[in-house]
């Protein structure tokens, strides 16, 4: 049996960072530093939090065995000093870093690891992140409520853990890295029960000092971290409850350093055209596709001919205005920066009298009614408003139903629903840096279920054949081709056309004057502002 | 007086039933899971379904009424389903900044209110008249967030007099105070005008000026204590609003008060917080009128306690 081995010598993690490249700046030593959100942070438990503005602290208050280089989507060990895998991708063994402590001083052990992912995994814990460890043995069992842990971890001694799959999942590492992987101490966890998500305990490059519920969170330096020169800061405040408007006028003051919600769209232009534009706006591309969902299974969208017209008849140049351009227009469901995706793949072009020609081919000279469903929150009911225009040239009447985000995501998971939904505001950002989460959810059969978030409801038996092909090339050496044989799976499914991809929307962040460092750890592909990374400039 | 406040507060418990049930029929019936909110866009169906047992969301609604209904004898309003601490210790924590807020805003509006509506009183159909209830009429109708904005532009961002957004000290509440007391005062000012030109009409205002009474004495000992009266009742009803959140408010200058706590959980589908915090300003909207009504015999002997 051969063995994939991979050391990486822990400057490996430091010298790889684009932080190289700025080299000509010195972070200022001893910095605190003000961040703003809008929403109360919901819960710092790693098994639990799964929204955008905890997931990138609960990043740095924990650590995982694996982790991503800042800035980017590459892979490195992190808590792991190194790991192997079979040849059959079916065992991984990773090497614990020795002497690593949580917060509370006690050192990591393999036990850890194994009680971690087993509480992310107990549906006692309530944890969203559940499904992510299907791939280990015994998780049926402890889903199901059958067995108190799972059977396929195992901890032959302190500083080793091995994990046993049931079948082989190229996306593995990634899994280990993301936030509901994250290393907690069992015996702080079981004192604090419910209460773990206000008062974490980890192994991060921060800790939390203190939270004053609606007001602040105080997070300081962790000065043990094993993670070399990191974090670069002495720590930072994260105040909540501020208004947009105003956390950008207090950044323009000085007073706030980074400004979590962005620019609001009604400020953009006037920051943009400012003169301080190029310090304060962090422009960037993410993990995202913004789509119209049709669904396949209500007349007469259950026509390919129906939905290949309707993709179109949409002008993205003109709703990529709509959001102040903050979007480059779309073809194919995986975005730019996803491994897979297939930059010479034309899509469907604007073709007003194409789409006019293949309706009537479908028997629908005249037209139709049907109802487009979308988030209520600006610019979302704009968007919808354009997309309707654009439908009703080839004479398909939308009705718009704006509602809430949580009626949208009910409407679409509910069979026969809703026929056309714009995702916009609910829209996949992956939660890892591969193509597969981008199809399992919201592409896939498995998606294709009540409550489920395949709001097209496609499901195409040859394709899932395929995703599951592709997932099973756990090698990394056989990375390309696992990325290419993902790429045509989405590509191919546009023959199809259950969405429309409308555009890949970037992110805005600002920060003030003083904040260093380059932009793609304001606007991290995995951690959206990465606390690790980020610096005053001296 | 005693009997009265025992009546009134049993009376207040069959209404928080009533909001009770109504508010947890009216959530329940929406058409939006909160166990499909909670567990986010990667959840399998197993997730949702483990998610949904936890929460107990797959019994049947009374059953659940029930359980809610037994932990809340006990004071117990639940746990945050998406920040899964106690409800209760969420409103303990704001529920300063909201009591804060509420007392600067009922002192401001009376305060600007009763000296408007009095000036206007005193100079009925004059031009001051015609001023005061313009400027009311503007308070009045002004968008909330319009005068919180603009406050905030010229007087914290532009002036530099007053902090931005934030809690903590006196100058942080004279924003927030007076952004809520323009509306207020409008309403004040008109109310007040109208009761003191009715009680300057009175006899016995006649006989006190008859007897050579000063005019100052006139009104501010015999006039405004007698029109006093709907004003009371009006901050009985303004303290269970304001209880309740000024969402607005408390949104543009970062208040950490209840209405912001109310405004996400409504967004999350938090369906705990939701209930919590009605309830919470129901009883605020039972204590004030029962204030009001406590204290109006107080001010005006001929109205006693029923």
């Amino acid at each position: 049996m051969t063995h994939w081995l991979q050391r990486t010598a822990l400057a490996g993690l430091i010298t790889l960072t684009p932080l190289a490249a700025l080299a000509e700046e010195t972070p200022a030593k001893g910095a605190n530093i003000v961040v703003t959100y809008k929403d109360d942070i919901a819960t710092l438990d790693p098994a639990i939090g799964y929204d955008w503005q905890n997931w990138s602290m609960i990043k740095s208050l924990f650590s995982r065995l694996m982790e991503y280089t800042p800035g980017t989507a590459d892979l490195v060990p992190s808590l792991a000093e190194s790991f192997e895998i079979t040849s059959d991708g079916l065992a991984y063994t990773f090497k614990l870093r020795k002497g690593v402590k949580f917060s509370n001083g006690r050192e990591v052990v393999a036990s850890d690891v194994k009680y971690s992912i087993e509480r992310a995994v107990n549906p006692k814990t309530q944890g969203p992140g559940a499904g992510f460890f299907g791939a280990i043995v015994g998780f049926d069992d402890l889903s199901g409520g059958k067995a108190e842990g799972l059977s396929g971890i195992e901890t032959p001694d302190d500083h080793t853990v091995v994990f046993k799959l049931g079948r082989p999942d190229a996306t593995f590492l990634h899994v280990l890295a993301i936030n509901f992987a994250s290393i907690v101490p069992k015996e702080v966890v079981e004192a604090e029960g419910q209460d773990f998500g206000k008062k974490p305990v980890g192994s991060g490059a921060f800790v939390l000092k203190d939270w004053v519920i609606g007001q602040k969170l105080v997070f300081e330096k962790n000065p043990n971290f094993y993670v070399a020169d990191t974090p670069k800061i002495d720590g930072f405040t994260v105040e909540v409850g501020q208004e947009p408007l105003v956390a950008l006028l207090r950044l323009q003051q000085g007073e706030v350093d980074i400004a979590g919600d962005g620019i609001p769209p009604s400020k953009f232009l006037e920051i943009k055209n400012g003169p301080d534009a190029a310090d304060i706006i962090v422009d960037g591309e993410q993990l995202q596709t913004g789509y119209v969902a049709i669904n396949t299974r209500v007349k007469p969208l259950d026509d390919v001919k129906v939905r290949q017209a309707l993709n179109m008849a949409v002008n993205k140049e003109r709703i990529t205005r709509i959001v102040n351009g903050r979007a480059t227009p779309a073809n194919q469901p995986l975005p730019p920066l996803m491994p897979g995706y297939d930059k010479d793949f034309k899509g469907y072009a604007y073709d007003i009298d194409k789409a006019k020609a293949l309706l009537a081919e479908a028997g629908y000279p005249d037209g139709f009614e049907t109802a487009l469903y979308a988030s209520s929150t600006d610019p979302n009911p704009r968007i919808a408003q354009a997309l309707q225009q654009d439908f009703a040239a080839i004479g398909v009447k939308a009705e718009i139903k704006a509602l809430a985000n949580a009626n949208v995501i009910a409407a679409g998971g509910t069979e026969g629903e809703a026929p056309m939904i714009w995702s916009g505001g609910m829209a996949w950002i992956a939660d890892f840096p591969d193509p597969s989460n981008f199809y399992g959810p919201i592409l896939g059969c498995a998606g294709a279920v009540q409550g489920g978030w395949n709001w097209a409801w496609y499901c195409n038996k040859d394709l899932d054949a395929r995703a599951i092909e592709a997932d099973s090339m756990s090698d990394p050496a056989r990375k390309d081709e696992r990325a290419k044989l993902w790429g045509s799976v989405f590509t191919d499914l546009m023959a199809d056309a259950p969405w429309i991809p409308v555009f890949n929307e970037r992110r805005v962040v600002a920060k003030s004057k003083r904040m260093g460092g380059p932009g793609n750890i304001y606007i991290d592909p995995t951690r959206v502002i990465n606390y690790d990374a980020v610096y005053v400039k001296q | 007086m005693i009997e009265l406040i025992l009546r009134r507060l049993g009376g207040a418990l069959m209404i928080l039933f009533g909001v009770a049930a109504i508010t947890f029929v009216l959530l329940y019936a929406l058409p939006a899971d909160p166990a499909v909110q909670l567990a986010g866009r990667s959840a399998t169906a197993q997730t949702v379904a483990n998610i949904r047992h936890e929460l107990g969301l797959d019994q049947p609604l009374i059953v659940q009424f029930v359980h809610y209904l037994g932990n809340l004898v006990q004071g117990d309003l639940g746990r945050s389903y998406t920040q899964k601490t106690e409800v209760m210790t969420l409103i303990l924590a704001r529920l300063p900044a909201t009591l804060i807020l509420m007392v600067s805003g009922i002192l401001v509006e009376v305060a600007i209110g009763l000296t408007l509506g009095t000036i206007a009183a005193l100079s009925r159909g004059g031009a001051v008249d015609r001023l005061v209830m313009t400027a009311s009429f503007v308070g009045v109708s002004a968008p909330q967030f319009v005068v919180a904005l603009l406050l905030l532009y010229v007087f914290a961002a532009t002036l530099q007099w007053f902090p931005m957004s934030g809690f903590g000290t006196v100058s942080h509440v004279v924003l927030p105070a007076l952004t809520l007391g323009v509306l207020g005062a409008g309403w004040y000012a008109r109310m007040v005008r109208s009761a003191m030109i009715d009680v300057l009409n009175q006899d016995y205002i006649r006989t006190a000026r008859a007897k050579g009474v000063a005019e100052r004495t006139v009104v501010l000992r015999h006039a405004v204590p007698n029109a006093l009266l709907p004003i009371v009742a009006m901050i009985g009803i303004d303290i269970g609003q304001f209880m309740g959140g000024v969402v607005v408010v408390e949104a543009v200058y970062g208040w950490p008060g209840i209405g912001q706590l109310a405004w996400q959980a409504i967004q999350q589908v938090d369906i705990p917080i939701i209930m919590g915090v009605t309830l919470i300003s129901s009883l605020a909207i039972v204590v004030g009128n029962l204030i009001a009504d406590l204290v109006a015999p107080l001010i005006d002997p001929r109205i006693r306690a029923r």
